[in-house]
């Protein structure tokens, strides 16, 4: 009998296993690292201020490294803001009110049909959306507001409201689901109808929850680049009204990136766009932390 | 004659809670000890502390000694070679989610046996001895899970006895399963202990009083009495003993 | 009886609406799928299964390598990472702080993760455009996915597993290897398909990396050559990217039609793929549960 050392039926293992989570440590800090190494180089190396890079609208980076050129990023700024604003605003409420079918109107029909249905679509590649935007949305809002072109930070909204649905809508009724039914039994026993149990019992209960959901799908949102990049139109003006073109942050990183000399201000710019980037989504990651306590907190108190 | 077990001044703590205090006892081969008390008396910490399972929770320190065959189990053996010596069999049955060959193959395999001969002859040992073969002979390939309870646990009973042991702790064997399952394990108990040393924990006196040679009461983390089961049960030497065994308390 | 009516009245109303938006989203949902997939169909012409630079084929092809190359990477890291997270790790701010950082991985814009990739698998090592650190890249979006799912279902085993296990003499790694993960293995296959189905349509993180050429030649097996087909060192343009290509450098005049039916043959591939993950996932778990 061939009898094996506890240092391979186990330490070693122990110790692969062990290195491979240090790992991911080690690779997300690294992320963080390279971002805040290149993305600050447009107020270290090129000397702009940040309230240059975020509040003026001059965008002319220069593609060399002498630099000497404007890095006001806040029409991308305004662009990002804008879409993801649409997008929340058309998503949220029909989201909501989807979770609300899916667990409180029609478990049955929510549970064979509408779950796994948003659950399909929520892994649906976003160029898909970006493509089907460009080629039926656009031309649809082009002909229906009579414009020059359909290119709009209407079209980027919907696009992104329909992208985020489902991510808002399985979040929302995981919350919904896990409201206690003896919260539902004591209000039906006290003759509400079903409205008021949803409305006064199931919603405030669930608020920690769909507000998570609503934070994670403006999170993907604000991190979709292709997809808005293909029906935003990419001009680089604040838009007047939500029927006028503009950019922003991803799209600019998308279609600019490739082109710009590696160091140069232009790419250095670039890369303080993406590190606002990611500084926006360990700021949402902070934003749920919160709700999460938050919401964990007012329970334990009311117990 | 000779103990297998011999457990003196033995003190375990769970951080500040002192859950076994000053226990010495001696276990015999050959013989079924049963240990009753009251629940959270401390017997179920005992029988884990015999094969070191208690390593595997937190904050678990233990001091005293327990020799297995002349031998310091804390000292002079590593965890996992005692475990393979001194098997255990859980409260709720828990075979794994393999078939049922597979199970039963899976200590003979841990200690690198491959031979596809010799595991046969293990498995088949194993089952007989578990009295069970008879029911899963011709379906050794399908999975554990679809077993009633009374046959998980027999099987989980050959699983530890492939892994060849010379003791089997019990933790409660029976209490999560129906009466007629239950006296099967208890005839089985009476079987093995020709080859095995058996130490059982159970809430259930008249199990005690039926299958073991020697009885311990455990309360508040103390060994109160500890002697022969018939001896214990018709003149208790310990009023307390008295009282727990004819239902005054517990 | 007054409020009592009016009551009545609004859940009647809210409940129609509830209805409505339901309805319309399903409707919404189906009609994007067989607009997307019908189009692609009307439009198809044979060529475009092709191997040619017409046709989608080789770009099919790279989908499907890219996504085996990056589950070469992501799975065995994922799970042991998983493993890590729900075994070994002792609970303090070592763990937590590993915790934040699969969150934060699993958050991060496909685009950034891209530039990193780019950064350091192709400026930094001093490479071209290549299929590994498209795949590299990929796979950091993919692990926090595969990691989180291993974890849970280690987590979600009785504890019987573990003592049965360990109560036979096996090490924690035996227990690990041989019972935790056979057993939760259902469950981790559902989230490497999950993890597959999402790489098929990613194209941020591969603009950058993956490169948005093929030059493949099919007679060609000598794996150093840059037009090999499986050398994982040569650029590769995936189905996604060819979507986003057409938009931007519309090539030639059936651009269009090439896009739309890329379009309808990612959805398929997606959809069979989180359809496949569901019903095996079902399939081993009903295995598993015994019956």
């Amino acid at each position: 009998m061939k009898k094996k050392s506890l240092f391979w039926k186990e330490h070693f293992w122990h110790g692969l296993i062990t290195c491979c989570g240090l790992l991911v440590i080690v690779l997300t800090l690294a992320i963080g690292a390279f971002l805040v190494y290149k993305g600050s180089g447009t107020f270290t190396k090129y000397g702009h201020s940040i309230f240059e890079f975020f509040f003026s609208s001059k965008w002319a980076p220069a593609d060399n490294s002498t630099g000497g050129g404007a890095v006001g990023a806040a029409v991308y700024i305004v662009g990002s803001l804008s879409t993801c604003g649409l997008a929340l605003l058309i998503a949220a409420p029909f989201s909501i009110a989807a979770a609300i079918f899916m667990t409180e109107i029609s478990p049955k029909l929510g549970k064979s049909i509408f779950r796994p249905a948003v659950e399909l679509f929520v892994g649906i590649p976003s160029v898909i959306y970006g493509w089907v935007g460009l080629t039926t949305l656009v031309p649809a809002i082009k002909e229906l507001f009579d414009l020059n072109m359909g290119y709009s930070v209407l079209a980027a909204g919907i696009v992104l409201a329909v992208m985020i649905f489902p991510t808002i809508t399985t979040i929302a009724a995981d919350a919904l689901k896990s409201v206690p039914n003896d919260y539902r039994k004591a209000a039906y026993g006290l003759g509400a109808t079903r409205w008021q149990v949803i409305h006064q019992i199931v919603l405030p209960a669930a608020k920690p929850g769909i507000f998570t959901g609503i934070v994670m799908g403006l999170a993907r949102a604000f991190g979709e680049a292709l997809a808005v990049a293909m029906v935003i139109g990419k001009m680089r003006a604040f838009p007047k009204s939500i029927l006028s073109p503009t950019t922003n942050l991803t799209s600019a990183i998308a279609s600019d990136m490739g082109g710009a000399m590696e160091g140069g201000e232009y790419n250095t710019a670039l890369w303080t766009m993406a590190l606002l980037l990611f500084l926006i989504s360990l700021l949402f990651i902070f934003i749920i932390h919160r709700i999460v306590a938050k919401g964990g907190a007012e329970k334990d108190g009311s117990k | 004659m000779k103990s297998k077990f011999e457990v003196s001044k033995l003190n375990l703590h769970y951080g500040q809670f002192h859950a076994l205090k000053d226990v010495s006892l001696s276990i015999f081969p050959h013989e079924v000890t049963a240990l009753i008390g009251p629940s959270g008396c401390g017997k179920s910490t005992f029988l884990k502390t015999l094969n070191r399972m208690n390593d595997l929770e937190d904050g678990v320190t233990i001091d005293g000694s327990v020799l297995l065959d002349g031998k310091d189990i804390f000292k002079d053996m590593d965890a996992i070679s005692l475990r393979q010596r001194v098997g255990m069999v859980f409260q709720q049955p828990n075979p794994f989610p393999k078939s049922i060959y597979e199970n039963v193959a899976y200590g003979p395999r841990l200690q690198g046996i491959r031979s596809k001969v010799k595991l046969d002859e293990i498995v088949e040992n194993a089952l007989r001895g578990a009295a069970i073969w008879d029911e899963v002979k011709d379906r050794l390939k399908k999975n554990a899970m679809g077993l009633s309870g009374g046959q998980q646990q027999r099987l989980c009973i050959a699983r530890a006895l492939a892994a060849g042991p010379d003791v089997l702790l019990m933790d409660e064997p029976t209490s999560a399963l129906d009466p007629i399952s239950t006296s099967k394990i208890e005839e089985l108990c009476a079987q093995l202990k020709k080859d095995y040393t058996i130490v059982m924990v159970t809430h259930n006196m008249q199990q005690a009083a039926r299958i073991s040679d020697r009885t311990a009461f455990f309360l508040l983390g103390e060994v109160v009495e500890y002697s022969d089961t018939d001896q214990m049960f018709s003149m208790p030497k310990d009023k307390r003993t008295e009282d727990y065994i004819t239902g005054r308390f517990g | 009886m007054e409020a009592n009516k009016k009551a009545k009245r609004t859940d009647r109303i809210m409940t129609w609406i509830f209805v409505a938006v339901a309805g319309f989203f399903l409707l919404l949902l189906a009609g994007f799928a067989l607009l997307v997939i019908g189009r692609g169909l009307a439009g198809f012409e044979p060529y475009m299964l092709s191997f040619s630079r017409e046709g989608i084929g080789n770009q099919l092809f790279n989908t499907l390598y890219l996504v085996v190359l990056s589950l070469l990477v992501s799975v065995p890291f994922g799970i042991a990472t998983g493993v890590y997270l729900a075994e070994y790790a002792k609970p303090g701010r070592m763990t937590n702080f590993l915790g934040i950082c699969i969150e934060t991985l699993s958050s991060l814009p496909s685009i950034v993760v891209g530039l990193f990739g780019y950064l350091v698998f192709i400026v930094l090592v001093g490479a071209k455009w290549n299929l590994a650190s498209g795949a590299l890249a990929v796979s950091i979006l993919n692990l926090p996915l595969i990691a989180t799912t291993t974890k849970d279902a280690m987590l979600s085993m009785p504890k019987g597993y573990r003592m049965g296990s360990m109560g036979l003499g096996a090490t924690h790694w035996q227990t690990i290897r041989r019972v935790l993960l056979p057993a939760c293995m259902p469950r981790i296959l559902t989230g490497i398909i999950l993890a597959a189905g999402r790489v098929f349509g990613e194209a941020a993180a591969l603009l950058y990396t993956a490169g948005m050429s093929t030059d493949i030649n099919w007679s060609n097996w000598d794996l150093s050559s840059p037009t090999c087909p499986l050398n994982p060192f040569r650029p590769g343009e995936t189905l996604a990217l060819h979507i986003w290509a057409s938009r931007t450098e519309a090539i030639g005049a059936d651009s269009a039609q090439i896009a739309n039916f890329s379009s309808a043959v990612l959805l398929i591939l997606v959809f069979t793929f989180s359809i496949g993950a569901r019903i095996i996932g079902h399939r081993m778990e009903r295995k598993t549960g015994g019956k």
